[in-house]
């Protein structure tokens, strides 16, 4: 990582990451400004399905509330709820994936099996069981179910990583020195494998926002009247036949976000990876 | 990476500590079904204890599903109790367990809450094959024909890479109902070519004639292309990547100073690059079908997804766990028919070499 950042980064990696940080800016900012304060977003004072106009700039939903006003506030709880999700499945992933790769043996086994498990076991089957169950769902409890049920990639990298690592002289020395495991995880491992963990961080944030979208879409996402997510836009949506009647201002803009959000994320990562993988850039 | 030459036979092959002797290929596949066996108890544990770890009783949800307004408080606790029968509720949760464990391994998924005397094998078994139509050719071609791409990207480079490397790369990260949305909008809502979504016209009675299937094909178009060029994409950005890598080996190097015809360089570099493109796809298809279901809702294709949403909104419990099940089911086969096929090309396997984490 080091290593990296001493060097300029690739023009394609400054460009998805400028892009990203602009539109988590605007989300994070936007309810502010716009369109007066969080509490009159939910406001159904509009005439129901009315076009962009001057007033209402993404035009109303259903319930006459005013579509831009709900996106920025949509895509900056969708951004918190992937952020979050992302980091809780980044920690969980290198923790097993790095002991797994490092103790080896019986230990390695079990935590390989639940991770193999996790892995063909599909996480919407998964998170729809729970998330059925639970009668109030927040945002943090959202991206609590999907940071805990999306490490199993994070976690099989990092293992195979870490195994290649732990036959080093330098992990040895540690070792004779009487350094625990997780100091040695810690210092020694963890440097050599700082970049992936952040690329892998970059790929959970894309999936968490996925999730919640996907999650939404089969009316499973946040609960609540005055709270609202790209993925709940979405279902509204779907559900109030907007979608079916062409009604493309209330359905293009989450859809718009949530794909150049994913892209971009996307983008940031391939871009990093050519950084690290000499090979992979063009001749 | 296996080597064209096909690796050394290792010592040890054939050999099961018990003393029986398998061939490499017959081994691993004992070993992987062992494994699939063990996931899909596990699958069927998560299902039964998942539900069960919330707040909400599943008899009080089967009731709020009912429309209890017209029955007197005797008749409620009646409906209660029979329900409480009906789904062993009265019993010791392990004892719940083993009923429900030995029940669904013989394949009866129980009864539907809402349309209570339906089984919902029966519900669901009508919904299975439209969701396998839209699941299996289209990852099977998208996949083919995404590995050919790649393969030739990175072979040829130049301008055919330089235009479609970006568009692949843009296609590959969509979120299959996002780019389902977008058809929609164009196809439906402005074009017009499509006058009805679903998976066929409400107008036709499913049946086995060809002109139903004409009608089904017309209907399958949009579907199958939100989903096609999705998993294309992204294998074909892949499958480049790995092809690149290999043409950078000692082996491509050899087999060009000895002149050898481009065509049977390019084969190599397919079959060697295919066994992790064929692992890639295993750790991706639960991510795939997940993304099919959720894509259903939004062409009101009448699958597994669809059949998932409503079964959410009306609280369905019991249906909702035999769709949960039956789409893990579905995941672990699919799962278990790409490690065959692993098995069957990989060289490493068939000289028993001793299985690895492999990419």
């Amino acid at each position: 990582m080091r290593r990296l950042l001493s060097n300029r980064l690739p023009p394609r990696t400054v460009v998805a990451l400028a892009a990203l940080l602009l539109l988590i800016g605007i989300a994070a900012a936007g309810p502010w400004f716009y369109p007066l304060g969080s509490t009159e977003i939910f406001e159904m004072s509009r005439a129901p399905f009315t076009p962009p106009s001057a007033v209402a700039p993404l035009g109303t939903n259903a319930l006459g509330q005013d579509v831009l006003g709900l996106l920025l506030l949509g895509a900056r709880t969708s951004f918190a709820i992937g952020i979050l999700a992302g980091l809780i499945a980044t920690v969980i992933g290198v923790l097993i994936g790095m002991v797994a790769g490092f103790k080896g043996g019986l230990l390695d086994n079990a935590l390989s099996a639940l991770t193999n498990l996790l892995i063909v076991v599909p996480q919407l089957v998964i998170l729809v069981l729970i998330c059925n169950s639970v009668a109030h769902r927040s945002y943090a409890l959202l991206a609590a179910f999907v940071g805990t049920t999306s490490w199993a990639w994070v976690a099989r990298a990092l293992r195979a990583q870490t195994a290649s690592l732990r036959h080093r002289d330098h992990i040895a020395l540690a070792r004779l020195n009487g350094l625990s495991t997780f100091a040695i995880l810690r210092k020694h491992i963890l440097p050599y494998v700082l970049s992936y963990v952040f690329m892998a961080f970059v790929m959970q944030l894309g999936a968490g926002i996925f999730a919640e979208s996907a999650l939404s879409m089969l009316g499973l996402g946040l609960s609540g009247t005055e709270v609202i997510s790209l993925g709940t836009m979405l279902h509204q949506a779907v559900e109030s036949g907007a979608f079916t009647d062409g009604l493309w201002w209330v359905f293009l803009p989450p859809t718009v976000v949530i794909t150049v959000t994913v892209y971009l994320l996307y983008l940031l990562n391939t871009s990093l990876e050519q950084a690290f993988n000499p090979r992979l850039r063009r001749h | 990476m296996g080597t064209d030459s096909g690796p050394p036979r290792h010592p040890a092959a054939g050999q099961l500590s018990m003393g029986l002797r398998l061939t490499g290929r017959q081994r691993y596949f004992l070993v992987r079904l062992s494994w699939y066996l063990l996931a899909l108890i596990a699958a069927v544990t998560l299902t039964f204890l998942l539900p069960r770890l919330g707040s909400t009783s599943p008899v009080d949800s089967v009731l709020a599903s009912l429309n209890t307004a017209g029955m007197s408080a005797a008749e409620v606790a009646e409906t209660r109790a029979e329900f409480t029968r009906a789904f062993h509720l009265d019993e010791p949760v392990w004892r719940q367990y083993l009923i429900y464990l030995g029940r669904t391994l013989t394949g009866d998924l129980g009864f539907s809450a809402v349309s209570y005397p339906n089984r919902c094998w029966e519900m669901v078994s009508e919904k299975l094959p439209w969701s396998l139509l839209l699941i299996l050719p289209t990852i099977v071609l998208a996949w083919i024909l995404g590995n050919i791409l790649g393969t030739l990207a990175a072979y040829k480079r130049g301008v055919f890479d330089r235009l479609l490397f970006p568009l692949a790369q843009f296609v590959g990260s969509i979120p299959f109902f996002c780019f389902g949305l977008l058809l929609v909008f164009v196809f439906y809502s402005q074009l017009a070519w499509v006058d009805e979504l679903g998976a066929y016209s409400a107008a036709v009675e499913p049946s086995f004639s060809l002109s139903f299937a004409a009608d089904v094909a017309a209907h399958y178009f949009l579907p199958f292309a939100s989903i096609f060029f999705i998993v294309l994409g992204g294998q074909a950005v892949g499958m480049r990547s790995l092809c690149i890598y290999e043409l950078d080996t000692d082996y491509v190097r050899y087999a060009k100073a000895l002149g050898i015809v481009e065509r049977k360089i390019v084969y190599y570099v397919f079959r060697n690059a295919i066994l992790p493109q064929l692992t890639g796809l295993a750790l991706i298809l639960g991510t795939m079908i997940g993304g099919t279901l959720i894509t259903e809702i939004i062409f009101s294709y009448p699958g597994l997804g669809t059949m998932m949403l409503r079964a959410i909104t009306t609280n369905d419990y019991p249906l909702i766990q035999a769709i949960a099940l039956l789409v893990a089911l579905i995941v672990l086969a699919l799962n278990f028919a790409v490690d065959l096929a692993i098995g069957l090309l990989d060289p490493r396997i068939k000289a028993g070499e001793p299985i690895g984490d492999r990419r």
